[in-house]
C-alpha cells in the first residue's frame, strides 16, 4: 500500500492528545494502522503528552490513596493480567479500527442507496459522540458533485480510488478536509471506490447553510 | 506516612523511570510500583482535574491508571518512547472512556499493532535520554501562543475548536500553531535520528 495522503499534523496532534471525536480519532486510527509514516509520527507527538505531565503541578492524592491502590494490587494475579492483547479482529481488507465495527466483511454489507451511483452504510459509535461514521460505495465514474463541509471531514479509502482537486486518493490514503474546503471527486477505478467518512454530527443551530451543501455526504 | 518518607529516599537512588518500569513488569517489584505511583499519581490526577474532572473523580481516575500501569507494565517498550509518555497515553485514554464517554479501542488497536511490529530501532540508553531531554527542551522553546494552544489540547483536553472559541482566534490560527509546534518537535529531534 503506498500512502500518499496523510491526515494534517494538527489532525495528528488532537489526536495524540486524545481530543478528536471518537469517529475522527476511529477513522484517523484506520489510518495510521497502515501508514508507518503516522505511527512514527505519533509516537513522537506522544512524547509531547509525557513532557506536559512532567511539567503539571501535582495535585496531592488522598493519605490513603496508595495503601487503597497497593490492595487492589493484591487482587490481581501473575497470569490474569498477562499482556491483555485486545484485537481479534484481523481481516485482510480492513484496518482493526474499523474491522471490530463491522459483523462481516466489506462484501457483506447492506448497502442503502441514497443516490446514482452511491450507497452507503452507517458505522456505529458511541452514544456519546458528535461524530458520525458512514462507509459509503460509489461507482465508477461518479462525480459527487461539488460540495463543501458544514466542519471537519475526514475520508479513507478502502478500495477503489477517486480523484479531485486534492490529487488521487487511493487505499490508505486520507483527505483531511475542513469547512472551508470544496471538492469535487471522481472516482477513477474500475470497481466501485469504497471509503468511509468522518463527519460532525448534524446540529440544528450550527452549519445550516453548510449542510445544504451536502447532498450526499450529509449523513 | 513513614512508608513514603522510605520510599522517597529510595527514589533517589533510582531515578530512572525506565528502570522502575521494567523491575515492575518483570518482577512485580512493589517497592518499584510504589515509586512510580508517589511520582505520577498526583500528576494524573492534576491532568484530570485540568481536564474537567472533579477532584473526587480525578483520584479514581488516578488510581486506576496506576493501576493499568501495574497490569500492562509488561506492554512498555522502552524504545518507543518515555515512562512519563507511555503513562499519558494510559490517561489519555481513560479520559476518553470515563470523562468523555467515547471509546478508546481505536487507540488500544494501535497500541497492539506497535507491538508486533519489529523494534524501533535498538537506540542506546544514554540516545533516548537526549531524545526525552530534546522534547522537553522543543516545548520551552516554543513561543508562548503555540506553546498555549499545545497545553490547551494535552493538558485541558480541548478540541481545536474549543480552543478557537475560548482564545477568540479562527480555527484556522489553532491549527497553523499546532502545525508549526509540531514543526519545531520534528526539528529537534531530526537532530539525533
Ligand atoms: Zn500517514
Amino acid at each position: 500500500m503506498k500512502i500518499v495522503h496523510h491526515p494534517d499534523s494538527a489532525t495528528l496532534v488532537s489526536y495524540a492528545a486524545g481530543n478528536l471525536d471518537e469517529g475522527f480519532a476511529t477513522l484517523v486510527a484506520a489510518h495510521i494502522a497502515s501508514c508507518e509514516k503516522c505511527q512514527a509520527a505519533l509516537r513522537e507527538i506522544e512524547r509531547v503528552g509525557g513532557a506536559l505531565l512532567d511539567t503539571v503541578d501535582a495535585t496531592p492524592m488522598s493519605p490513603t490513596a496508595l495503601e487503597r491502590t497497593l490492595s487492589r494490587l493484591d487482587s490481581e494475579t501473575a497470569d490474569e493480567h498477562r499482556a491483555p492483547r485486545t484485537n481479534g479482529e484481523k481481516r485482510p481488507d480492513l484496518p482493526a479500527p474499523l474491522a471490530r465495527l463491522l459483523k462481516g466483511g466489506l462484501d457483506d454489507i447492506a448497502w442503502k442507496t441514497v443516490a446514482p451511483g452511491v450507497s452507503k452504510h452507517p458505522l456505529p459509535v458511541s452514544r456519546a459522540a458528535r461524530s458520525r461514521l458512514t462507509l459509503l460505495k460509489i461507482a465508477p465514474g461518479t462525480k459527487v458533485p461539488d460540495h463543501g463541509h458544514g466542519g471537519m471531514e475526514l475520508t479513507l479509502v478502502l478500495k477503489g480510488s477517486y480523484c479531485d482537486a486534492f490529487g488521487r486518493f487511493a487505499p490508505g490514503d486520507l483527505a483531511d478536509l475542513d469547512e472551508h474546503v470544496e471538492h469535487q471527486p471522481i472516482v477513477d477505478s474500475p470497481e466501485p471506490c469504497v471509503c468511509v467518512v468522518a463527519t460532525e454530527a448534524p446540529t440544528r443551530f450550527k452549519n445550516v447553510f453548510g449542510r445544504i451543501l451536502q447532498p450526499i455526504v450529509g449523513i | 506516612m513513614s512508608a513514603a518518607q522510605t520510599l522517597s529516599a529510595y527514589r533517589e537512588e533510582n531515578q530512572d523511570d525506565r528502570a522502575l518500569m521494567e523491575r515492575v513488569a518483570r518482577h512485580r517489584d512493589r517497592e518499584a510500583f510504589q515509586c512510580l505511583f508517589l511520582q505520577f499519581g498526583p500528576r494524573i490526577k492534576a491532568l484530570m482535574i485540568r481536564s474537567g474532572s472533579d477532584s473526587d473523580m480525578a483520584e479514581d481516575l488516578a488510581q486506576d491508571v496506576m493501576l493499568t500501569l501495574w497490569r500492562k507494565a509488561e506492554l512498555y517498550a522502552p524504545d518507543r518512547g518515555t515512562v512519563s509518555a507511555w503513562i499519558f497515553t494510559i490517561a489519555r485514554n481513560v479520559r476518553i472512556d470515563r470523562l468523555r464517554r467515547q471509546s478508546s479501542r481505536p487507540y488500544e488497536d494501535i497500541a497492539d499493532l506497535d507491538l508486533e511490529s519489529p523494534d524501533a530501532g535498538g537506540e542506546e540508553t544514554t540516545e533516548l535520554n537526549q531524545r526525552d531531554r530534546l522534547v522537553g527542551q522543543a516545548l520551552a522553546e516554543l513561543p508562548p501562543d503555540q506553546r498555549r494552544v499545545v497545553e490547551m489540547s494535552f493538558v485541558q483536553d480541548m478540541p481545536q475548536a474549543e480552543i478557537a472559541s475560548a482564545l477568540d482566534l479562527p480555527l484556522g490560527t489553532v491549527k497553523s500553531r499546532m502545525r508549526l509546534a509540531y514543526a519545531k518537535l520534528r526539528e529537534r529531534l531530526e537532530i539525533v535520528k
